[in-house]
């Protein structure tokens, strides 16, 4: 699946790469005044690029550095400075890659949480599909009870992945959906149980208790679940993720991040503070709007994808 | 809204207020500082420049440096300066022509458009407009539904067409619009990516059948570097009117606010402060600037509460306040009437300083509201009048009956003491305050 995806994440990232590549042939190729001013030129394009202030000071600092002890580099050599320098922040102490789901766990339960419109039920439904394709029987709990119509948008998206569905009314306790949703997959033997949650901003105390109660409850069904909480992020936010990222982990000890719509402009740049700060993996990439426009991060091939020439 | 950004702001300004007189090196270290704050905040790069030299320019023209109280200056001028990058007027919706009036609504997915369109037919509707709700986002799963359900839930009325394009179902609606003589249609387009070439044509070609007086951008408030981008994009094709800037309740550092009237000089009508269908408020720019340095925004403040409460037991009350003759009872009454008006964090950071008096969200979270009710109204009602006489049994059967513990009782017998002393002491001392929000006006 990943070979389509990876022409995919490149598309996505055209715009960074573009506008990166012409930043680097100014400044090899200038010197002085005109040098200083395309490294700030170089800084403001990393910070549109989301990087965040720390970060873009940090790449600017040490390329400035690298031109002052080597000189007349390569472009091939800049952009090697700012591989090296944007791997290195992400370099964070990620926790070991999560199990796939296992006969041993099953269900193995994947409890998925963000803001409102973060794209969370687009997500799952790329999640579902994945995990179908991979031979999985796959539950969908629809415990968004708040939203208008997100059962049967939710439901579309489970026919179209080939997924069950456990859903209750509108209002309903979505505790108690995510309950119902474990305790039929462990029944009917289902592999995997993806729990859809509704959209809340991660700084409504209430809101948030709500989602811990979820987790505790989906726990009481199923010993050990969920194993596997994932945050799903918009890539054009901008700062503001670290601190999502950050209360969302403080209240279900997330096991990664699933960063969706890397197919705009300028994106992708908010994953490194939130590797670099948090110390939270992305499991996850959405690059289009399709049912199979997903596939798996890694660091390497993102910064790749950020700074090849086309 | 806009919490970081602030917190940053009043540190810097705090620094400079301690000082006495400034020299050149404070006051460019101060707008070293603003510059970082504001790029931090996802400002756009060239904005933040501009900013920052045009803060630099009046400060040196004003002889800033020479001022008896230089650190004041300094934040007045950069009140003003957000005053005008927001925009300077509140630009209100465009009633003249001929009716009904379209209203279209275009953004990226996830932004919020369909609830929007819901809040603004909520605040059309409660101006006894007559609207009509399109449902024209034929992609996503269950949109349609979704603008049903709330076209329902707010008694307005509702088009739908299946399985026709998007620009058929506009036209359809207005004609029956015209017929029906509604006042307001409101267009609810699906989400797209502004470099998506077929669908940004078929906005184009939405606008040009229906010809909507007010084209509006809904931007998700917390949308990074990309907002301004975006922006340019859909104001290209579409010549926007206007922006609506949503999800400003959380903790948005408030870049993309910032940025986008500065790029594309279109102004931010309305901004999003909250998930009930009433939680659109008109956008002024000056109020959102004293927001952003924490000098609150009490003319919004005093006008929700003009709209809920009711005068004459105001005025009691705040006599009762000056004196410190507060009671529980009063001040249940008051709970009551706070629920009516919002929650609590989107009062709370409309009272200047609250945030310097550590009133934060967290702690007087709507929860907690709902608590405190439970406490005073599991108080006989001479209890309420004369706390004193609550003694260890009383305390332990308020607690059973609210189903809290005693401690909590306590605490908030304590709190309510603490305030009502601080109530007599702001009562005294309210001249002095205004007097201090009167140099901005």
């Amino acid at each position: 699946m990943v070979t389509g995806a990876f022409g995919r994440l490149r598309g996505g990232l055209r715009r960074t790469r573009e506008v990166l590549g012409r930043g680097l042939e100014r400044l090899r190729t200038t010197r002085g005044a005109e040098r200083e001013h395309a490294l700030e030129e170089l800084e403001q394009r990393l910070i549109e690029a989301d990087v965040g202030v720390e970060a873009a000071v940090i790449i600017r600092d040490r390329l400035e550095e690298y031109l002052r002890t080597s000189p007349g580099p390569s472009l091939e050599e800049l952009v090697g400075v700012i591989r090296k320098q944007l791997l290195d922040l992400m370099r964070a102490p990620v926790p070991p890659p999560l199990a796939e789901p296992e006969e041993r766990v099953a269900p193995y339960v994947v409890l998925i949480a963000g803001v409102n419109g973060s794209g969370k039920t687009t997500s799952l439904g790329k999640l579902a599909r994945h995990y179908a394709k991979e031979g999985h029987r796959v539950m969908v709990g629809a415990a968004d009870t708040f939203r208008a119509a997100a059962v049967e948008q939710l439901a579309i998206w489970a026919q179209r992945a080939g997924a069950d569905l456990v859903a209750q009314k509108p209002g309903a306790d979505p505790a108690s959906v995510a309950f119902d949703a474990v305790t039929a997959a462990k029944a009917r033997g289902h592999s995997v149980v993806l729990l859809d949650t509704a959209g809340r901003q991660h700084t409504k105390v209430n809101l948030m208790n709500e989602l811990a109660k979820i987790r505790r409850v989906v726990n009481k069904a199923h010993s050990g679940a969920p194993h596997e909480s994932l945050l799903v992020l918009d890539a054009t936010v901008g700062q503001n993720a670290v601190s999502q990222a950050r209360l969302f982990h403080e209240v279900l000890e997330l096991d990664g991040i699933f960063l969706a719509k890397v197919d705009g402009t300028a994106k992708g740049g908010v994953v490194v503070p939130i590797i670099r700060e948090l110390g939270l993996p992305v499991r996850w990439l959405g690059v289009g709007e399709g049912i199979d426009d997903i596939e798996p991060f890694s660091p390497e091939r993102f910064v790749e994808a950020m700074l090849a020439p086309q | 809204m806009f919490g970081t950004l602030t917190a940053r702001l009043e540190d810097i300004f705090s620094k400079l207020q301690g000082k006495g007189k400034l020299d050149e090196k404070s006051v460019r270290e101060a707008l070293r500082e603003i510059r970082l704050a504001l790029l931090e905040a996802d400002v756009n790069y060239r904005v933040v420049k501009d900013f920052v030299a045009r803060i630099q320019e009046s400060a040196v023209g004003e002889e800033v440096l020479s001022s008896i109280t230089p650190g004041q200056q300094v934040v007045g001028i950069v009140y003003r300066e957000l005053v005008r990058l927001l925009g300077d007027e509140a630009e209100p919706i465009l009633w003249k022509g001929p009716m009904p009036l379209v209203i279209m609504l275009v953004g990226l997915q996830g932004s919020g458009k369909t609830t929007t369109a819901a809040k603004v037919a909520s605040l059309l509707k409660a101006r006894n407009k007559k609207v009509l709700l399109v449902a024209a986002d034929v992609y996503r799963p269950a949109a349609v539904d979704q603008l049903r359900i709330l076209a329902d839930q707010l008694e307005v009325g509702f088009y739908r067409m299946d399985d026709v394009p998007p620009k058929e179902i506009c036209t359809g609606a207005v004609e029956r619009a015209t017929r029906e003589i509604v006042d307001v249609v409101i267009l609810d387009t699906a989400g797209r990516l502004h470099i998506n070439e077929p669908m940004m044509e078929e906005l184009s070609g939405i606008a040009a059948g229906v010809k909507p007086r007010e084209r509006l951008l809904v931007l998700d408030g917390m949308t990074g570097q990309d907002a301004v981008r975006a922006a340019q994009e859909f104001d290209k094709r579409l010549d926007l009117t206007g922006i609506i800037m949503t999800k400003l309740d959380g903790d948005a550092r408030g870049g993309a606010a910032l940025s986008v009237r500065a790029v594309t000089g279109k102004p931010i009508k309305f901004i999003g402060v909250g998930e009930k269908l009433e939680d659109l408020e008109p956008f002024h720019p000056s109020r959102i600037a004293s927001r952003i340095l924490g000098m609150g925004d009490v003319v919004t403040l005093v006008e929700k509460a003009q709209e809920k409460v009711d005068a004459t037991k105001a005025a009691t009350l705040q006599k009762k306040m000056r004196k410190g003759e507060l009671t529980l009872e009063d001040f249940l009454d008051q709970l009551k009437q706070i629920k009516t008006m919002g929650s609590m964090d989107q009062l709370l950071k409309m009272i200047p300083g609250a945030s310097k008096l550590g009133l934060n969200a967290s702690a007087a979270n709507d929860h907690e509201l709902v608590r405190m009710e439970a406490i005073i109204s599991s108080m006989t009602r001479e209890e309420r009048r004369k706390p004193y006489v609550l003694n260890g049994s009383r305390r332990k059967r308020i607690a059973r009956g609210s189903g809290t513990r005693v401690q909590d009782v306590n605490r908030l017998l304590r709190e309510f003491e603490a305030m009502r002393k601080m109530m007599k002491r702001f009562g005294s001392g309210m001249r002095g305050k205004k007097m201090l929000l009167g140099q901005f006006h």
